[in-house]
């Protein structure tokens, strides 16, 4: 077991897949009942957009892909506030859009192939020099999350009275949104930009199977992404599967496990 | 507390409630009354402070801010949240950033909790509550916020018989114990313990006492 930890990479992955994982979760609970589990899909197709089109220019990858995913953020925020078109329908319009951009980027540049797979479905080896950056935000929107807790339960709970109560909901949201969006980024290129967004919604569905509590919820949650994420990650290794695959479905299978649970009380 | 004189309320730029004057002083206990699209919940979301009058003065003197109890049906019932968790969610505007809840900040939660009578109920989660056990969980909640001006939306709405007589009762024993009372509602009977009442009409408005309204504002206007 310990040898294990004597790759490189499968170390960095693990450092940077936990910390996505826990953010993901935290920020997955409010995102799910706030029925904003689309925003982290839609962002990590607007991410793989971004990502095709920094590796076209031959930036570092994540110069041009962390701006653009922070904005198109804030922009479906908007989208769902006022809107002639349906919130949902926005998200897939965006979502759609951004990917066959980024699928005629690639083509265009010719990296078709490799390239377009690990944008996609992710990869292991893709955690380079800059893991420690990676962590290093995860931590700091970690942190955020806890500081503004009361904040982000009482706009989860009740809009209404936290408005009334003279909370700045729209910042509130404005913070969830960013957080989400630097989350999605950094996790995309290891889980891939199709299945980042089962890290948000699996974990937060989970916890609730199982509690009726917010705080436990929270930490149930962030627990479940955590072993989730460390069991994908060693299956895959161990048994030669993608990695972001098995950690979706690693996922999965709690859920699975906690509405069977649950149905039992 | 507050003062309304020749108030214009709407939003977007379309006038809803026009030549509003009305006042609320410490210890009154007011019943706003009106039908559906007569302006009762921009009233509301003016008093709040989530709209601005479009014309006119308000001016309000309450530096705690209101306590607000919103319509129950307006929540998401598959939020896990526990009654506790509720009911401190209303010292967020004392509490600012601070990771724990200061002991005065706790013993004002476990106070509301007791006056409401679900004080036992504190760790259960607030999903497993009946209606008229939720209401007066965010009846606790918007007394943590501000204790000495309540505005309470149709406050027995969706109740049954005795939730509903429990609700007004308890109601009443807060107005006789100094807090004021602002309440919107659909419910004739419920001006019975109130001293004002307004009534938002299309044209003109009934601002006086409630004997006043039951006796002649009530049949006209």
């Amino acid at each position: 077991m310990l040898e294990l930890f004597s790759y490189t990479f499968l170390t960095r992955a693990l450092a940077v897949g936990l910390a996505v994982s826990v953010c993901a979760a935290l920020l997955g609970i409010s995102l799910v009942l706030k029925r904003y589990s689309m925003i982290g899909d839609g962002l990590s197709h607007v991410g793989f957009g971004a990502l095709a089109l920094g590796s076209a220019l031959q930036l570092a990858p994540l110069t041009l892909a962390v701006p653009i995913v922070i904005a198109a953020a804030f922009w479906l925020l908007r989208l769902r506030e006022n809107s002639r078109v349906k919130g949902d329908a926005a998200i897939a319009m965006i979502s759609t859009v951004s990917l066959a951009l980024g699928v005629m980027i690639l083509s265009l540049s010719g990296g078709m192939n490799a390239d377009v797979n690990n944008y996609l479905f992710g990869s292991i080896l893709a955690v380079g020099g800059e893991w420690w950056l990676s962590v290093l935000v995860c931590v700091g929107v970690i942190l955020l999350y806890l500081l503004f807790y009361p904040h982000i339960f009482a706009i989860t709970f009740d809009e209404e009275f936290a408005r009334a109560s003279g909370l700045r909901v729209g910042l509130c949201q404005m913070l969830l949104s960013l957080l989400t969006a630097v989350t999605v980024v950094l996790g995309m290129r290891l889980m891939g930009a199709m299945l980042i967004s089962g890290l948000v919604i699996f974990p937060a569905l989970s916890a609730m199977q199982l509690t009726r509590r917010f705080a436990t919820a929270t930490a149930l949650a962030a627990v479940i992404a955590f072993f989730s994420f460390a069991a994908g990650l060693f299956l895959s290794f161990w048994l030669d599967l993608p990695t972001g695959a098995a950690v979706v479905l690693c996922n999965a299978a709690v859920y699975f496990l906690a509405r069977t649970c649950s149905g039992w009380r | 507390m507050i003062r309304c004189e020749n108030l214009t309320l709407g939003y977007e730029g379309r006038a809803v409630v026009t030549g509003l004057t009305f006042s609320v002083e410490e210890g009154d206990y007011l019943c706003i009354v009106g039908d559906n699209g007569s302006g009762k919940t921009t009233l509301i979301k003016t008093l709040l402070g989530l709209h601005s009058p479009m014309a006119g003065r308000l001016a309000i003197d309450l530096p705690d801010g209101i306590g607000y109890l919103p319509q129950r049906s307006t929540l998401r019932q598959e939020t896990p949240a526990s009654i506790w968790e509720v009911v401190t969610s209303g010292l967020l505007r004392r509490r600012g950033f601070s990771p724990v809840l200061k002991r005065a900040e706790r013993e004002r939660a476990e106070k509301a909790l007791s006056a409401m009578g679900v004080a036992p109920l504190a760790k259960r989660p607030y999903a497993a509550l009946s209606g008229g056990q939720q209401q007066r969980v965010l009846l606790a909640r918007a007394l943590c916020a501000a204790d000495r001006l309540l505005l309470l939306d149709e406050p027995v709405a969706g109740l049954d018989q005795g939730a509903t007589e429990e609700m007004y009762r308890l109601i009443h024993t807060l107005h006789q114990n100094g807090t004021t009372i602002i309440m919107v509602t659909h419910d004739p009977a419920a001006c019975r313990y109130a001293t004002r009442v307004l009534r938002l009409g299309e044209n003109e408005h009934f601002f006086g006492s409630a004997a006043e309204y039951l006796t002649e504002g009530g049949n006209d206007a």
